[in-house]
């Protein structure tokens, strides 16, 4: 299937709403785990969120990838049962769980039917407080990781994404993939992995998100059945990172025919005073719909690109403002041309009354849209308790976009936007670069 | 409503909430002008989504033409008799909205996703640039070059995908299933105006085409809606029927191997020409879409089983099968193989276990853990109106009636361990089959 713009389409496929209607509650269970809730009973079954924060950023010095591997194992045999016997129990529930592992966090994403919750939550509990680490299981998925990490290195995306990962954060784990090395991955231990997961999931660094057929008491019951038995505190999460990146080009070459491209330089924070503006602002420069400066001058006005992104990207220990595109190898740096100029323009001139407007009328319309189903808005609201937004921002988000006015954008704009200091990473064999 | 769900809830508490199925929230009808209409009705939150879906594809495009079902769809994203370009998606958004299309070989798709007051506004445009849609030769020439970047994006510059075209057209000796939906590069290069508004012409028009419409909606208002924006187009009698090249007998295995130096992790691929599901008749589907699961569907199916546990001569193997096709569809298996394994070994291995497969035949436990899984997907699929949205625009245009969507659950529910077997006799056969190899070049082997 073709998509006319890829990354609307997975966004659009992400969502739908639920405005008024998300009625969030925090509640505490009786053993003192904190979850936020949103009740609905219309459909039978529950969708829980779990995220821990640290993430891949915990791995010991010289055990890349530990974190990584360790939860793709949490599903691969745990208690009195072997990866095969733990997945027909899961399937013969009818339960689906997917463990994630970030830079920030790893993320548990589960549903349960309500005729059978009890039974999914004891195989999810098991997976969590006694996975078994077998030596066949980890050799299996070590392999897997083995062979994704080989695909990623003749992958321009991630080639392109590692390079300039490692010149913004250098030997912060940021610096580095979360999924470790050829030689670090081949290296880890049972040890390695038993270590990690006894530093990542603990009950100092979890925050829980449910929503569907359960009430507030069951909930409670639930999750202190569930994480009651995590130790309580983790491994250290590390401190920031300092972003290192300075302005300039570089080429990898690789042979292909599109050179693809990321670049970026510093960003801001979450809970920076000026986050709003310089999100309502990067609407209008690069989020990618057509309506947006780089999509309409490199995509639009000269077919340079199927799709052109910028994007303010402000994770746990830094904050990048980041964008890619994709091009020839013989038109790359006339894209490169386009954006730095767009760039430049917007840190000088700001933006027009009229497209301020409109992306606010987006942003603001567009909200309501995300929160489709039940599994979205339990990610969403784990999310917001990580970034500590408050329980009652969903409420509160859209007047904050409103109050962003055009002197906001022109001084943000102004500080953010330094096309001297964007970095270009190009992967491809670009002319003229 | 007897569908699935029932099936499920004997086993738990009853409740008016509950036992609503996904059926009950459809409403269908057609237009004068032959427009047919599906409405879901969701009504949790106040949203809409709106979308219009063709019976046109890229496998009904011209000989020589690839890539103009395609090509038309970003097309009318520009300018109409009474939209400057870029208007309609200006408009989506200024209201809030998303919006955005897709092509496939038997469809070609139109959405937006906008809070529910908004659908009046929303089926204006999209039934304007039905017929409306006004192209400059500038338009031509920027957008062509904006598709071939989308096929570097998504073909040249990945192997798995130059791969897998070279598969597909091996696997059709006849029928343009062969031919890739985005488009051979040297025939998009050739894409002009008249290519573009002669597709346009012919596939257009509302007879051709279905109206999807879920969300917070009332079905009576959809169809006074659908009737002021819709209804005043004319049908088009000229739509010609979807007669295609057929497939002859497949006869002669095919085996190919694509060697490219962006190459990292070789793998074996195999696909067979399969039936698809038809009217009336999707039985021989559903026993093909279980044994897709059995075979390769997660950890405990059969190729896992006896490729990554019982022996380790893989690290992945997977099995799928697309039964949503107008004509004879393709039951693949993929598999990459462990370190110091080699591709032939590989096959070989696969082969074996396919074989003792269907001497073996069918784990009663696994298909019963495998129709418990498909009964609960029809109670998650309730949390994802645009999910059933899909599956109507999806089926409606590829030949298949509202009540053979309806029918669905409870014809999967009905295959029997012998029909699974059946169906991996009838199709996993060498003859009607290709079997790739993707490889790193030569000169990267040491």
């Amino acid at each position: 299937m073709m998509v006319r713009f890829l990354a609307a389409c997975l966004a659009a496929l992400l969502a739908l709403p639920a405005w008024a209607g998300v009625n969030i509650r925090e509640i505490t269970s009786p053993g003192g785990i904190s979850a936020w809730l949103v009740e609905d009973h219309s459909i039978p079954f529950v969708a829980l969120e779990l995220r821990f924060r640290g993430g891949t950023s915990l791995d010991a010095p010289g055990k890349r990838g530990a974190t990584y591997l360790m939860s793709a194992l949490l599903e691969e045999g745990a208690g009195d049962l072997d990866a095969r016997a733990y997945a027909r129990a899961l399937e013969s529930l009818a339960a689906s769980i997917s463990y994630d592992a970030s830079d920030d966090d790893i993320s548990v994403s589960a549903r349960f039917l309500t005729e059978n919750r009890d039974q999914a939550v004891s195989l999810l509990r098991l997976a969590l407080i006694e996975p078994r680490f077998d030596a066949d299981a980890v050799e299996r998925v070590r392999q897997q990781v083995l062979s994704g990490l080989r695909s990623d290195l003749a992958d321009p995306n991630d080639i392109a994404s590692a390079a300039f990962a490692r010149m913004a954060y250098g030997d912060h784990p940021y610096g580095s993939d979360g999924k470790g090395t050829l030689e670090s991955v081949a290296a880890l231990t049972r040890d390695d992995l038993v270590a990690a997961h006894r530093g990542a999931l603990a009950r100092d660094r979890l925050y829980v998100g449910a929503v569907g057929d359960i009430t507030a008491e069951e909930l409670g019951a639930l999750v202190d059945a569930l994480l009651g038995d995590l130790p309580a505190t983790g491994t250290p999460i590390p401190g920031p990172a300092e972003v290192t990146i300075e302005g300039g080009v570089t080429v990898v070459p690789f042979d292909t025919p599109q050179s693809v491209a990321i670049f970026g330089h510093v960003g801001l924070p979450r809970d920076h005073p000026d986050f709003f503006p310089a999100f309502v602002m990067n609407q209008i420069l690069g989020s990618g719909g057509f309506e947006s400066r780089l999509m309409s001058e490199v995509r639009e006005k000269r077919g340079l690109t199927y799709g052109v992104y910028s994007y303010l990207m402000p994770k746990d220990l830094a904050a990048v403002y980041l964008g890619s595109v994709a091009s020839a190898n013989d038109r790359m740096a006339e894209a490169i041309e386009v954006i730095r100029a767009e760039w430049a323009r917007m840190a000088t001139e700001g933006v027009t009354p009229e497209e301020l407007e409109a992306a606010k009328t987006y942003l603001t319309g567009e909200y309501p849209l995300r929160f489709d189903g039940h599994g979205r808005i339990a990610s969403i609201m784990t999310a917001m308790q990580m970034q500590e937004l408050g329980i009652d921002y969903i409420n509160t988000r859209n007047d904050k976009v409103n109050a962003v006015t055009l002197e906001d954008v022109r001084r943000v704009a102004a500080q953010v936007l330094k096309p001297e200091n964007l970095h270009f990473v190009v992967v491809g064999q670009p002319a003229g670069l | 409503m007897m569908r699935a769900i029932p099936l499920i809830l004997g086993l738990m508490w009853s409740g008016a909430a509950a036992a609503q199925g996904i059926d009950d929230a459809v409403t269908t009808f057609r237009l004068d002008n032959g427009m047919d209409v599906v409405v879901i009705e969701d009504r949790r939150v106040p949203v809409v989504q709106h979308m219009v879906w063709y019976r046109a594809g890229s496998a009904d495009e011209p000989v020589g033409q690839s890539g103009v079902a395609h090509f038309l769809e970003h097309l009318l994203f520009k300018a109409t008799e009474t939209m400057e370009s870029g208007e309609l998606s200006a408009t989506v958004a200024a209201n809030g909205g998303r919006d955005n299309a897709f092509t496939s070989w038997d469809y070609t798709a139109y959405f937006q996703r906008v809070a529910a007051d908004r659908l009046d506004l929303m089926m204006r445009m999209e039934a304007d640039r039905m017929v409306n849609i006004r192209l400059t030769e500038r338009d031509i020439v920027t957008e062509r070059q904006v598709i071939i970047e989308e096929r570097n994006q998504r073909v040249e510059n990945n192997p798995r995908a130059l791969f897998s075209e070279q598969m597909n057209a091996a696997q059709y000796l006849n029928h343009r299933y062969g031919v890739p939906i985005i488009g051979w590069m040297h025939e998009m290069e050739t894409l002009d105006m008249e290519d573009a508004l002669s597709f346009y012409r012919t596939h257009y028009a509302p007879n051709n085409a279905i109206l999807i419409v879920s969300g917070d909606v009332d079905p009576e208002e959809v169809r006074r809606l659908a009737e002021i924006h819709y209804g005043p187009i004319p049908a088009n009698p000229g739509v010609p029927e979807r007669l295609r090249s057929t497939e002859p007998p497949q006869t002669a295995e095919r085996r190919l191997v694509f060697r490219d130096a962006r190459v990292a992790q070789p793998y074996v691929s195999r696909s067979y020409l399969a039936p698809e599901r038809d009217p009336g008749a999707q039985d021989k589907a559903a026993a093909l879409t279980i044994l897709a699961e059995i075979l390769g569907g997660g950890t405990t199916s059969y190729l896992v089983e006896k490729l990554q546990f019982d022996a380790q001569v893989a690290v992945y193997a997977g099995a799928f099968y697309r039964g949503i096709s107008l004509d004879d569809t393709t039951f693949d298996l993929v598999v990459v193989p462990a370190p110091g394994v080699t591709l032939q070994q590989a096959e070989d291995a696969m082969d074996a276990a396919l074989a003792q497969f269907i001497e073996d035949g069918v784990d009663p436990e696994q298909l019963e853990r495998i129709k418990m899984q498909l009964r609960a997907s029809e109670i998650y699929a309730r949390d994802n109106a645009e999910g059933i949205a899909q599956r109507y625009g999806s089926a409606l245009t590829s030949g298949l009636t509202v009540q053979d969507v309806q029918d669905w659950p409870r014809v999967l529910q009905a295959v029997t361990a012998e029909d699974i077997v059946e169906a991996a006799r009838a199709v996993l056969r060498r003859e009607a089959s290709v079997t790739g190899w993707l490889m790193q070049a030569e000169e990267a082997m040491q």
